[in-house]
């Protein structure tokens, strides 16, 4: 419809007044999941409880060995914040983190190594594989360089870019949330993961 | 005599104890600790084996390799016009200075001359890299020794150099920022406003963040007499760059063999009279100020003319004409495609690279692609005195050393 | 004193004779020569210790390969560089593919040490005394020399590229 009724325009002109005035609207509130609510309680499902917790809370563990590297470190300084989203502390201990972010090349000495940091990692853990050269080795299709890290272990989100712009590492940290977000409880258990994680030749 | 015999005795590892002032019949055991690959307090990817006598580092054995890309082998397929993305990606820190290395390199073997206005805009542009690269150095010189807060102003800093870059070449950190031949495109109205802006406003947070740290006792503390390296050794471990002249060895290829018009702009070289990790730090922080100097000058004289020598046959033709005029459509044909041969010719170029003497050895037969291009790389050069530096001191010292030699892993290891 | 390309080479040849020192040439300003394995390491090290020429300063040095060239099929390049008079000279060494071997100069300059390993790594010659010649960028296991000509540069282990979409 092309057409709309004055009041409509007008209470949006009043809505935008109301943002300018105002500068609560930027401070956003995670929304609470669906439950029933009374005098005094709320009840949900717990499933729904830890992904709320999960989702901003996400330690990452900059696996940083090249360029990308220097775009994720602009990520952490004042004009990115990454802390924005609940990765305030990047967790250099393996045991610690939550999500393993690659960021750059990574050779084929170097395989072993992301591998094994990989293994150290608790559950629940994703991965982010950051600019062209972890998603696919990039422009260095050459004999000493892994073609992608999803050789040797599971991405959960591709990143593109040579390297990505800060704001695209932080859309890929938002996807990582989205999947913590909506993840069930005992999807660590399954047999399809349990698959997945055979197929890798990791226990 | 006897006493001859008797430290002729001595292990190395006894030596070693006797020299530290420490008892050679400690039965202590040494410990072996691994320091990397991904270790927090590394920059980048090393690996250090160290051998641990508490605190004291007795041994080391660095491990290199682990982002190893090939780009010599690599430049061997590609085209001329196509090596600038490789350069960038050696050291990230100050890619623009790499990629106008590259291309003064094949300028050289073409034999093109560069327009006064290009090599200005080139020194512009080079100089707010090392700029960059510079104040990564030093800001991660002060997180390692526990100030946080310095890395924080300066990255806004870094900031709105990259905006600059990004209005010049459209990325901000893998800039492949100009052409073979000149630049891609001229200083726009607003990259010219940009460096003016950063002009006036940096000099004030570079003198704050001096304020922050180079008078802070801490500081002082963690870093005088950490690391040092006598001039003899820098020279024989080939250091160029800053970390040569903190040893008080005046070597800059901005000055010794002037590239793109330097020898126009007065500037000085810091040199710094210990080696040690304190005399890298304010050698750094002076070139800085000295950078800024030289981009003052050449933004005041920038003269007029052409961004970009008249080489046809090298240089890809405005869009417009590729759609209007036959030839410019057959040479951008040609260029796109890397249908160009190069003259046969061996040519050395070097330049001031963020780390030191940045050197392209090219060697062209004739064809389309380089047939041997070799990168002098001052990082893998000089890293190798990695383990002559931390031997006998602390380990918390050997963090501070790595960071302030600015080694970059991309160019350690290419 | 001034350092000329005529003098400097005329200094070389009158030590160590014509018959060491072939082919001077002059592509970009630096000069050139070609040596041999038994005058290489004492011309460097006349190089760097005549009070004269005063040329210390090993810049860089690599391998090259030139496939099927016989007696000059491998070659190493040292460019030298003396910080007193800003002069810069190259100097190669020619070798045939079946015996690679060198002398170190690792004595003479500290920074030849993985100069000569990566050159090792790359193109697979041998500096006789290095104290400790191993790979030193790709993994140990490998089998192969990867800068010379004949190997391919992509990874050989993939199957997701077409080879139609790639020109090969």
């Amino acid at each position: 419809m092309f057409l709309k009724p004055v009041q409509t325009i007008l209470s949006e002109q009043q809505n935008n007044l109301d943002m300018s005035d105002t500068n609560n609207k930027d401070i956003t509130m995670a929304e609470a999941p669906e439950g029933y609510s009374g005098a005094g309680f709320f009840a949900t499902s717990l499933e729904k409880v830890i992904g709320l917790a999960r989702k901003h809370s996400l330690w990452p563990l900059p696996f940083a060995t090249s360029c990308c590297g220097i775009e994720y470190m602009a990520t952490m300084g004042a004009n990115y914040d990454i802390s924005r989203f609940g990765s305030e502390r990047p967790s250099f201990s393996p045991r610690q983190a939550d999500i393993l972010l690659v960021m750059g090349t990574i050779a084929k000495k170097m395989g072993p190594v992301v591998k094994q940091v990989y293994e150290q990692m608790a559950e629940p853990r994703w991965v982010v594989a950051v600019g062209a050269c972890a998603s696919s080795g990039g422009i260095f299709d050459t004999y000493s360089v892994l073609q992608g890290i999803d050789r040797i272990v599971p991405v959960d989100v591709y990143v593109p870019g040579c390297p990505p712009r800060p704001e695209q590492i932080l859309d890929g940290l938002m996807r990582v949330q989205e999947l913590a977000e909506s993840e069930s409880l005992r999807r660590r258990d399954s047999p399809e993961y349990q698959a997945l994680l055979a197929s890798y030749n990791i226990k | 005599m006897a006493t001859e015999n008797k430290t002729a005795e001595l292990t190395e590892i006894e030596q070693f104890r006797k020299d530290h002032g420490l008892s050679i019949k400690e039965e202590r055991p040494l410990t072996t600790l691994n320091l990397g690959p991904t270790h927090p307090a590394t920059h980048g990817i090393f690996q250090n084996i160290l051998q641990m006598d508490g605190e004291v580092i007795v041994d080391a054995v660095p491990t290199i390799g682990y982002i190893h890309r090939a780009f010599e082998k690599i430049a061997e397929r590609r085209p001329f016009y196509q090596i600038t993305p490789l350069t960038d990606r050696m050291n990230y820190c100050s890619s623009p200075i790499n990629n106008m290395g590259y291309h003064m390199t094949v300028e050289k073997l073409l034999g093109i001359t560069v327009p006064k206005r290009a090599q200005y805009i080139r020194v512009i542009m080079m100089e707010l890299a090392r700029i960059s690269d510079h104040l990564i150095c030093n800001s991660i010189l002060g997180v390692d020794s526990g100030a946080f807060t310095g890395f924080l102003y300066v990255m806004q800093e870094r900031e709105h150099i990259y905006d600059i870059y990004e209005e010049v070449c459209g990325a901000r950190l893998t800039t492949n920022m100009g052409r073979i031949g000149g630049m891609e495109r001229d200083l726009s109205p607003k990259a010219l406003h940009l460096i003016d802006e950063f002009l006036k406003r940096f000099p004030k947070v570079w003198a704050e963040f001096e304020k922050m740290l180079t008078r802070n006792r801490i500081f002082i503390d963690r870093t005088v007499g950490v690391g040092a390296i006598s001039a003899e050794r820098a020279l024989s471990y080939g250091f160029t760059g800053p970390n040569l002249r903190a040893t008080g060895v005046d070597y800059d290829v901005r000055v010794m063999n002037p590239y793109s018009s330097y020898d126009d702009f007065e500037f000085e070289i810091p040199v710094g009279s210990k080696g040690d990790t304190y005399d890298r730090y304010l050698v750094r922080n002076e070139e800085v100020w000295q950078s800024l100097k030289i981009i003052e000058q050449a933004y005041k004289n920038l003269p007029e003319g052409s961004y970009h020598a008249d080489a046809p046959h090298y240089y890809l033709p405005p869009k417009q004409k590729v759609y209007t005029s036959m030839e410019a459509l057959i040479y951008h044909f040609k260029i796109v495609m890397g249908e160009i041969e190069a003259p046969v010719g061996e040519v050395y170029h070097s330049v001031e690279g963020g780390n030191g003497e940045l050197g392209f050895y090219l060697i062209s037969d004739g064809g389309r692609t380089p047939y041997r291009l070799h990168f002098r790389r001052p990082c893998f050069i000089y890293y190798q005195s990695y383990t002559e530096l931390i031997k006998g001191g602390q380990l918390a010292d050997a963090i501070l050393t790595l960071s302030s030699l600015n080694v970059i892993a991309g160019e350690l290891d290419a | 004193m001034e350092l000329t390309n005529e003098n400097v080479l005329g200094k070389i040849i009158s030590e160590f004779g014509e018959e060491n020192i072939q082919d001077p040439y002059n592509p970009d300003g630096i000069m050139t020569i070609t040596t041999n394995r038994e005058t290489i390491h004492d011309l460097i090290k006349y190089l760097r210790d005549d009070k004269e020429l005063q040329i210390s300063f090993l810049t860089t040095m690599c391998g090259i390969h030139y496939p099927g060239q016989g007696d000059k099929e491998m070659c190493v390049m040292y460019q030298l560089h003396s910080l007193r008079h800003n002069y810069r000279i190259r100097l190669k060494v020619y070798r045939p593919a079946s015996d690679p071997v060198l002398p170190t100069m690792t004595d003479l300059y500290a920074t030849a040490n993985w100069m000569e390993r990566e050159a090792f790594d790359f193109y697979g010659f041998i500096f006789t005394g290095h104290p400790n010649l191993t790979r030193i960028l790709n993994i140990e296991e490998m089998e192969y020399h990867p800068m010379l000509k004949q190997y391919p540069l992509e990874d050989q282990t993939r199957e997701d590229k077409i080879n139609t979409f790639f020109g090969r």
